[in-house]
Parts: C-alpha cells; structure tokens; sequence
C-alpha cells in the first residue's frame, strides 16, 4: 500500500466518504497486493471482476450521496469455509465442493453495511488445524517470514490483513482459530460470545465450539465488522471509562511461555498500571482439563459431520485431516458425556475468576509462529508438538464460551509478532471491546510494537 | 465396546488395523492418555462435590 498510515478502516472511511479516495482505489491497491505477494498464498479465490463492480457502484451511490457508514466501499476477506454466492465453499480441501446459492447471513450483513467481499482466503482445511498448511491450496506463509505459518485454522485471513490484502476479513474459531492466527501474523482478532453471531452457512468443526467473528488491523475496525455482523449500525464504540480492573492468570496460561511472550505480558501490566488501572494476579481453577474436556468433545463433533464424507472421499482428505476425523469416530459416548460435565465445571471456574475483574489478560500463543513443516517447537527451552502449544492458552474459551480478543504486543527478538488476549465476563461482547480498547492504547505505539494504529 | 483404557485401546487399534490404517495407533495411544486424564479428573471432582456416604446402621 502506498499509504501505510491509513491501513485502518476507521482512518480511511471519512476518506471514502469525502472522496478523497475512492472504492475503486481501495479494491485496485488490494488486488494489487495480492498478484504482487502471490507467495503468502492467502487467497483460495479472488473476486477480481465483481469486487471492482461493486466499488464502482459504491463510488457512484457514495458520490450520489448516499454513503451507508463506514465500511461501504471497504474491501473485505472471507475465510472460505464461509457461503459467498456464486463461489465454491472449499473449506481448503480437495473434497468435492458445490457453489453457495446465498450468503451465509454474516456475509450479508457486512454487504448491507456496504463492505465489498475482494476474496475468500485459504485455510487450515476444514479448519481442523492451526498452522494452515494441511490445505488443497498449498500452506499459508505468514507475510513476515514467508518460512513460517500464518497460524491457523483462519491463516489467510490474518495474512491478507498484515499483507494490506483487505482492510477486514472473517474466521472461526473453534480451539483459537481467529486468536492463533491473529497472533502470529500481529493482528487483532474477535472471538465473540458462543451463539452471538449466526453460524448458518458456515461448514462446521465443532458445533458446540464453533465461533464466527471479525479480523482487523486495529480494534476499533473489529468492532465496526462486529456490529455489522451482528446486523447492527456500525457506529463504532468509546472506550472503557474509569479505572479497569485486569486479572492476570499465570498458573497453566503463563508456565510455559517463550521469554518474549513473558516480557509482553509484563509490558502490558506495567503500562496498564501506570494508565491508573489495576492488575492482579488470580488462579482459573481446573485449568488443566482443559485439553481433555476439548478432545472429547471437538473429537466427536467434528466426526459426527464428516463421517459420510470420509465414507466416499477419504482420500481426498488431507492425511492429518484423515486421521483426525478418524480418530474422533473412537471416543465413547460416555467420556463425550463426561467431557460435558466437566465443561461447565470449566464455565464456572472462569466465570469465578471474571467475577471481580473486567477482563482476563493473558498472552494468546506461547510462542511465535512456527516454522512450516515443523512437528515441534521450542517453548521455554523445551519442545512440544505445535498443535498442542498453539491451542494451549486460547481453547478454553471456546470450551466455555466466554468472548476473547487477541491483540498485538510487540515483536520478540526474532522480529515476530507476540499476542495477548482479553477475555470478557459470559455475554459482555461490548464491554470486552470497550476494555479491548484501552488495552490497544496502552500496548501498542511503543518500540517494537506492530498493529494498534498502524496495523 | 470394552470400558478399561487398556482395553478399549486394544480394541480400536485392531480395529484401526482391519480398517487399513494402522498409522492411527500413536494417535489413539494419545487419545488414550487423554481419556485417562479425563476420567480422572471427573472422579476427583465427583469425589470433591459427593455428600458424604450414609452410614451402615450398626
């Protein structure tokens, strides 16, 4: 982009409306950035021909006057697990597809906002997977360091917005597929309150688990997609007033991070409590369930979709994918029930650590993102299988349904992005956001730091 | 399906195999280990929440 200050849909959209820039632009610099960093592979389709038509529409309805808020005439991403008319929903697999008659209705609502769909991005397939490159398409490289993953499941997405592809995009998120690669590619990423935004038209991993929500390059863009995928105006938020009061839980989430993950959740704490707000540290109990009450429901539930598909197609599958699902086809139905029981113990022990606090911060990956192909990665001087480590700090909120957000804070030494995420009280989207707010001010601009303002 | 881990174990891994694909044995080792951790952590907490067992009559 020639213009990297204005990478934020907050910064550009009085431009668009003002016509100082126009729709066109903005889909021409994007498709731009996707022929010339084709390497990322963030695209499993690119809707060249009607994303130009529907900015030329949007600049002559804007030019007529009738500008719809700030995301018209904004290109948008969308994780091709996600129902586009006229496009095939690939989930990144070679498993045969069909072409979606109608938008998935959160795909809708962004068109009704006026935000134009410039692609669908590629994908860990069937988004059982976090580093993106189990895909028909070939891996997700992440835009900064073309060796290492983008993260996953929703790797394309958090790409094409740290590559300047789009100026928002959507994923799921069902074990951290919005946060993880959101994370590793310094982005901001959504998680919302379990069942606040709809998941009709949207192929399923885990129906018990399974979040849509926005990825952005700053909060204030996420929280204008969020409010547009919810069907409400996109007017934005203020932040959290007053003094905010953080809960820093470092038993399980913190005992075993890299030491630039460390120093960012320091960093975080001290400027939060030099902005006058409070940080404490508090325990979530029974947090060590938290990947077996996972694998015993994701397991099943991922099955349970796929088993006549793997009846006719498994070859088609990628082999990880394969055995995944095969394995889910194993658990008894009486540790699928057990997992349930101890889930909502697990709600509860969050929902008890959120009682005095505004939001939980904690980091969202242990580490950076890993090199592609690796099997293992370093953290804190051990290895451990990456797709342990990367669900490790962020699927007990889809275990438990609580909103999260991930936030970029720094790079490490390596020159890689280091997250954090915030988590919110059962229900609290908004206040989640309104803290998220804050948060963003007080840990992004300084050295080091990628995203917040510049993206 | 038999219900102790062990068993269980075996049973799916010769399932695994007559199915033609024994490269889900580690898999299932793992899935085995997790399920062990489960159970054992819903005996602990059945056994923190449980009231206490009435008496035998004398």
């Amino acid at each position: 982009m020639s213009a990297p200050d204005l990478r934020r849909i907050v910064d550009i959209a009085p431009l668009v409306r003002s016509k100082a820039i126009s729709a066109t632009k903005l889909v021409e610099n994007c498709l731009h950035e996707i022929a010339v960093q084709q390497p990322v592979n963030a695209f499993t389709t690119v809707l060249e021909a009607s994303a130009l038509e529907e900015a030329r529409e949007a600049d002559a309805q804007i030019a007529s006057g009738g500008w719809r808020g700030p995301l018209h005439g904004v290109p948008v991403a969308i994780k091709d697990l996600i129902d586009v008319a006229g496009t095939r929903t690939t989930s990144g697999s070679a498993v045969p597809s069909v072409e979606a008659r109608t938008d998935a209705p959160v795909v809708t609502r962004l068109r009704e906002a006026g935000a134009i769909v410039i692609g669908k991005t590629n994908l860990h397939e069937f988004a059982y997977g976090t580093t993106s490159e189990e895909t028909a398409f070939g891996p997700v490289r992440n835009p900064l360091d073309l060796s290492r993953s983008a993260g996953g499941s929703s790797g394309g997405s958090a790409a094409a917005l740290a590559a300047g592809m789009c100026f928002g995009a959507v994923g799921t998120d069902t074990g951290g597929s919005i946060r993880i690669p959101s994370a590793a590619c310094g982005t901001v990423g959504l998680k919302p309150t379990y069942d606040e935004l709809p998941l009709t038209g949207i192929v399923p991993l885990s129906g018990s688990f399974d979040h849509v929500g926005p990825m952005a390059r700053s909060v204030a863009d996420a929280i204008l997609l969020f409010q547009a995928m919810q069907g409400a105006e996109p007017g934005g938020l203020e932040p959290g007033v007053g003094r905010l009061t953080f809960g820093i839980p470092y038993r399980y989430f913190c005992d075993r991070v890299d030491d630039d993950v460390a120093s960012a959740l320091a960093r975080a704490r001290t400027a939060l409590t030099e902005a006058g707000h409070v940080v404490v540290d508090l325990e979530i109990a029974h947090a060590e369930w938290t990947p077996d009450v996972y694998l015993h429901v994701m397991l099943p539930e991922a099955s349970w979709y796929h088993a006549s598909l793997l009846e006719r197609h498994a070859s088609s599958y990628s082999p990880g994918v394969r055995l995944r699902l095969e394995m889910g086809r194993y658990v008894k139905a009486e540790d699928y029930v057990r997992a349930g029981h101890l889930r909502a113990v697990l709600r509860e022990s969050v929902n008890a650590a959120l009682a005095d606090v505004d939001a939980l911060l904690l980091p969202t990956l242990p580490m950076a993102a890993p090199v592609l192909g690796a099997q293992t990665v370093p953290v804190a001087g051990k290895q451990e299988p990456v797709r342990g480590a990367m669900l490790r700090l962020t699927q007990l909120f889809n275990v438990t349904g609580h909103p999260s957000i991930a936030l970029p804070a720094g790079k490490g030494g390596d020159g890689m992005p280091r997250g954090l995420q915030l988590v919110g009280r059962e229900a609290a989207t908004i206040s989640l956001l309104r803290a998220a707010l804050v948060v963003e001010r007080q840990i992004s601009g300084g050295a080091g730091s990628v995203g917040g303002g510049t993206g | 399906m038999p219900n102790s881990i062990d068993s269980w174990l075996a049973a799916a891994c010769a399932d695994a195999e007559r199915r033609g694909l024994p490269e889900l044995k580690p898999l299932l080792e793992a899935l085995a280990r997790s399920t062990a951790a489960l159970r054992a952590a819903d005996e602990s907490h059945r056994a923190s929440v449980r009231p206490s067992s009435p008496k035998e009559p004398e």
